[in-house]
C-alpha cells in the first residue's frame, strides 16, 4: 500500500512546555490519512482541533512524537525546509477566510505560486483563471478580496488553497460564517476538488450535516481521538 | 501586478498602497528631512567657498620666506657654567637662498598650481607734503595674476608694470589725492628712491590692504630695496585650499624655507569655518537619525497592523526571509522617495533663497552651485537609511508565529 499522505505517530503538544504551567492539549495522537480520503474532524471547543490542525499544517512544532508529509519525516526539519514542505504540500482553507485584503481575488489565487517560485509568470496566471472559473467566480476576478461577499471570499480561499496543486487541503471550519446555502457551497466545492483531484481534505466542523456527508469522521475529545468511524451515507463517494 | 517583481517588490508596494495615509504621512516626513539637509548643505558650501574666496583671492595659499635668523651664543668650555643673555636678531629684508631652484621645485609639484615670486618691503610714498608707510611689493605681473588676480580687482586704469610704474590701493590714492598718470615717489629707508607714475588704482577688499599694498615691477622693488637679483619671499597657489598646510609642511622640510600657509596665517577664520562644518555634519546626523526613527516607527506600527497577512503568507509557503525582504523593500522605498522628494523641496527651498536673497547690487548675497553629487548621495544615504531602519521592524514580522499571527 502507497505511503499515506499523512500519518501522525504519538502526537503530543503541550503549552508552556518544561515550566509549571505546561498543559498539554494533544495526548499521543495517532492518525493516518490515505490519498483521497475526505475526513471531518469534530469535536466540542477546546478539544485541540485547531492545534492540531496547525501541527498537521506545520505552523506549529509538536512536542513530541512523528509526523510524516506524504512520507516524509519532519522532525528534525528547519523553519526553511518546514516552510517550503508546506507551501508545496498543503493547502489551507481558514475559517475567516483570511484573504489578503489589499489583493484582487486572482491575485489572492496568484499568491501561492509566486511565494513558491519568487516571480509571477504566465502559467500560473492561467492556472489562477483556471481555478477561478472553476469555482465560478471569473467575473470577480479583478475585486479587491474585501469587496466580495463571505461566501465568495471562501470560495476564492478554496481555489487558492488548490493553487499549489497540494496532496493535502486543511479546512478549519471553513463553513463556521456562512449562511446554510452558502456553507453547503463552499462543502461541495471541496468535495469536488477531492473526486476530481484525488485531493485529501482535513476539515474541522462543528456542522454534522456536512460532517455526516465526509468519508470518514474523527472526532477529538480533550486532546485524545475517541472515535473514528466511517458513515454509511458517505457510501455514495 | 507587473509581471516582472519579485514576489517581495509585488507584496511590497501593495502594503505601501494599502497604508495610504501612513505611506505619505512618513514620504513627507523624510523629504522635509531630506530637504533641510540639501538645503543647509547648499548654502553652507556656497557659503563657505564664498567666504574662501573672498580671502584668498587677495592671498597667496602659501608664501615661502626666508628662514627667520636667529642669534647663536658661543659654545661654552664643556664644564664652564655660563650665563647667556640671547637677544633676538633684527629681521632684514632678505633673499631666500637659491629661490630660483626653490621655484623650480616647488613649481613641479603636483599639488601647486602656480608660483610667483616677490620682493616686498616697507617703504615711504611721497607725494608734496604727504607721506605715507606703504610695502611695495615687486612682482612678476605673468606669475603673480594667476595667484592674486589683480587685473579683476583694478577700479581704474590697467594693472600694466613696467619698470616705472606703480599699482597703488584706492585709500592711499584717496589719501595722497593722487590719480592715474599722477606721480609718486618711492623712498626706500636707505638707498635711493625713484618716482613712479601711477597706472592703476586697485580695490584689495579690504581698507588696511588699500592703504598699505602698491605694486611695482620686480626689478624695480629689488632695485628700491637693495635686493639685487634676490626676492624676499615666493607666493603659491595651490590646488586644494584646504591641504595648504599639508602643502607647507613639505615644503619647509624639502627646502628649508619658511613656508606659511594660509590656515595658519587665517587661523581664527579657518577655525570658524572648521567649526561651521562640524555643525552641518552634526544636523545632517541627527536631521538622518530622526528620519530613521520616523522610519523605523511606521514600520513597526505596520508589521503589527498586518501580522495577519503575514501570518497567512506564512501559512501559504513564504519563507522568513520573504517576509524580511517585503519589510526592508518597504524601508528602503519610503527612504528613497522620500529623498526625491526631499531634494525637490530642497531644491525650490534654494531657488526661492537666491531669488530673495540678494545684496542691493542684484547678486544673490550667497551664491551656491547645485551638485549633483549632493542629490545622488541623498538618494543613497536616505536609501540605507530606510533600510536600516527597517531592519527591526523586519526582523520582528519575520519572526511573527503563524499561528499566533493568523488568529489575530
Amino acid at each position: 500500500m502507497a505511503e499515506p499522505v499523512l500519518r501522525l505517530e504519538r502526537i503530543r503538544k503541550a503549552y508552556y512546555a518544561g515550566t509549571p504551567l505546561e498543559t498539554e492539549v494533544l495526548h499521543d495522537i495517532d492518525l493516518a490519512l490515505e490519498a483521497g480520503e475526505f475526513c471531518a474532524l469534530m469535536g466540542p471547543s477546546g478539544s485541540g482541533k485547531s492545534t492540531l490542525l496547525n501541527v498537521i499544517g506545520l505552523l506549529d512544532r509538536p512536542t513530541g512524537g512523528n509526523l510524516f508529509i506524504g512520507g516524509r519525516e519532519t522532525r528534525g526539519l528547519d523553519d526553511k525546509a518546514l516552510t517550503q514542505l508546506r507551501g508545496h504540500s498543503i493547502g489551507f482553507v481558514f475559517q475567516y477566510h483570511h484573504l489578503l485584503p489589499a489583493f484582487t481575488a486572482l491575485e489572492n489565487v496568484f499568491m501561492p505560486m509566486l511565494v513558491a517560485r519568487g516571480r509571477p509568470d504566465a502559467a500560473m496566471r492561467r492556472r489562477a483563471e483556471e481555478l477561478l472559473a472553476s469555482m465560478g467566480l471569473t467575473q470577480w476576478r479583478d475585486n479587491l478580496a474585501v469587496n466580495m461577499s463571505g461566501g465568495q471570499q471562501q470560495r476564492v480561499a478554496v481555489a487558492r488553497a488548490l493553487a499549489m496543486d497540494p496532496a493535502l487541503v486543511l479546512a478549519d471550519e471553513p463553513t463556521g460564517n456562512l449562511d446554510t446555502k452558502s456553507a453547503q457551497s463552499v462543502f461541495d466545492l471541496l468535495r469536488e476538488v477531492n473526486r476530481a483531484h484525488g485531493t485529501t481534505v482535513l476539515l474541522v466542523t462543528h456542522n454534522h450535516s456536512l460532517a455526516a456527508q465526509c468519508g470518514r469522521i474523527v472526532e477529538l475529545v480533550d486532546g485524545r481521538v475517541v472515535s473514528d468511524r466511517r458513515p454509511a451515507a458517505a457510501a455514495v463517494s | 501586478m507587473h509581471s516582472w517583481l519579485p514576489v517581495e517588490w509585488i507584496v511590497a508596494s501593495r502594503f505601501l498602497r494599502e497604508g495610504r495615509m501612513q505611506t505619505i504621512a512618513i514620504v513627507l516626513g523624510v523629504s522635509i528631512g531630506v530637504g533641510v539637509i540639501i538645503f543647509m548643505s547648499a548654502m553652507l558650501a556656497g557659503l563657505q567657498a564664498n567666504f574662501i574666496r573672498r580671502v584668498l583671492s587677495a592671498q597667496a595659499h602659501v608664501v615661502l620666506l626666508p628662514p627667520q635668523e636667529v642669534a647663536r651664543p658661543l659654545r661654552t668650555e664643556p664644564g664652564v657654567a655660563q650665563a647667556t643673555i640671547v637677544q633676538k636678531p633684527y629681521q632684514r629684508v632678505r633673499s631666500i637662498d637659491q629661490w630660483q631652484d626653490i621655484m623650480r621645485q616647488v613649481g613641479a609639484m603636483g599639488a601647486v598650481a602656480a608660483v610667483s615670486p616677490m620682493a616686498a618691503g616697507p617703504v615711504l610714498a611721497v607725494r608734496g607734503e604727504a607721506t605715507r608707510a606703504v610695502t611695495v611689493m615687486g612682482v612678476d605681473p605673468g606669475r603673480y595674476f594667476r595667484i592674486v588676480p589683480l587685473p579683476d580687482k583694478i577700479v581704474a586704469g590697467s594693472a600694466r608694470l613696467a619698470a616705472d610704474d606703480i599699482v597703488v590701493g584706492t585709500e592711499l590714492a584717496a589719501d595722497l589725492g593722487v590719480t592715474i598718470g599722477d606721480k609718486l615717489r618711492i623712498a626706500p629707508a636707505t638707498g635711493a628712491g625713484a618716482t613712479l607714475s601711477i597706472s592703476g588704482i586697485v580695490d584689495l577688499g579690504s581698507k588696511g590692504a588699500n592703504q598699505r599694498n602698491t605694486f611695482v615691477a620686480l626689478h624695480t622693488a629689488q632695485a628700491l630695496l637693495g635686493l639685487a637679483g634676490g626676492v624676499s619671499s615666493i607666493d603659491l597657489t595651490v590646488r586644494d585650499v584646504y591641504a595648504a598646510e599639508d602643502v607647507a609642511r613639505v615644503i619647509a622640510a624639502a627646502t628649508g624655507v619658511q613656508a606659511d600657509s594660509w590656515i595658519k596665517t587665517n587661523a581664527q577664520f579657518f577655525a570658524a569655518v572648521h567649526a561651521q562644518t562640524i555643525a552641518n555634519v552634526a544636523i545632517r546626523f541627527f536631521v538622518g537619525l530622526s528620519v530613521a526613527f520616523g522610519i523605523a516607527a511606521v514600520l513597526v506600527v505596520s508589521v503589527v497592523q498586518k501580522s495577519r497577512e503575514i501570518g497567512i503568507l506564512r501559512a501559504m509557503g513564504a519563507s522568513q526571509g520573504r517576509i524580511m525582504g517585503v519589510f526592508l523593500i518597504e524601508g528602503a522605498v519610503l527612504g528613497l522617495s522620500g529623498s526625491l522628494l526631499g531634494s525637490a523641496l530642497g531644491t525650490v527651498a534654494l531657488l526661492a533663497w537666491q531669488a530673495y536673497a540678494r545684496n542691493p547690487d542684484g547678486s544673490p548675497m550667497i551664491p551656491f552651485t547645485l551638485s549633483p553629487q549632493l542629490f545622488a548621495a541623498a538618494a543613497v544615504l536616505a536609501t540605507l537609511t530606510g533600510l536600516a531602519a527597517a531592519v527591526a521592524p523586519a526582523l520582528r514580522g519575520a519572526r511573527l508565529d503563524p499561528v499566533v499571527a493568523i488568529r489575530g
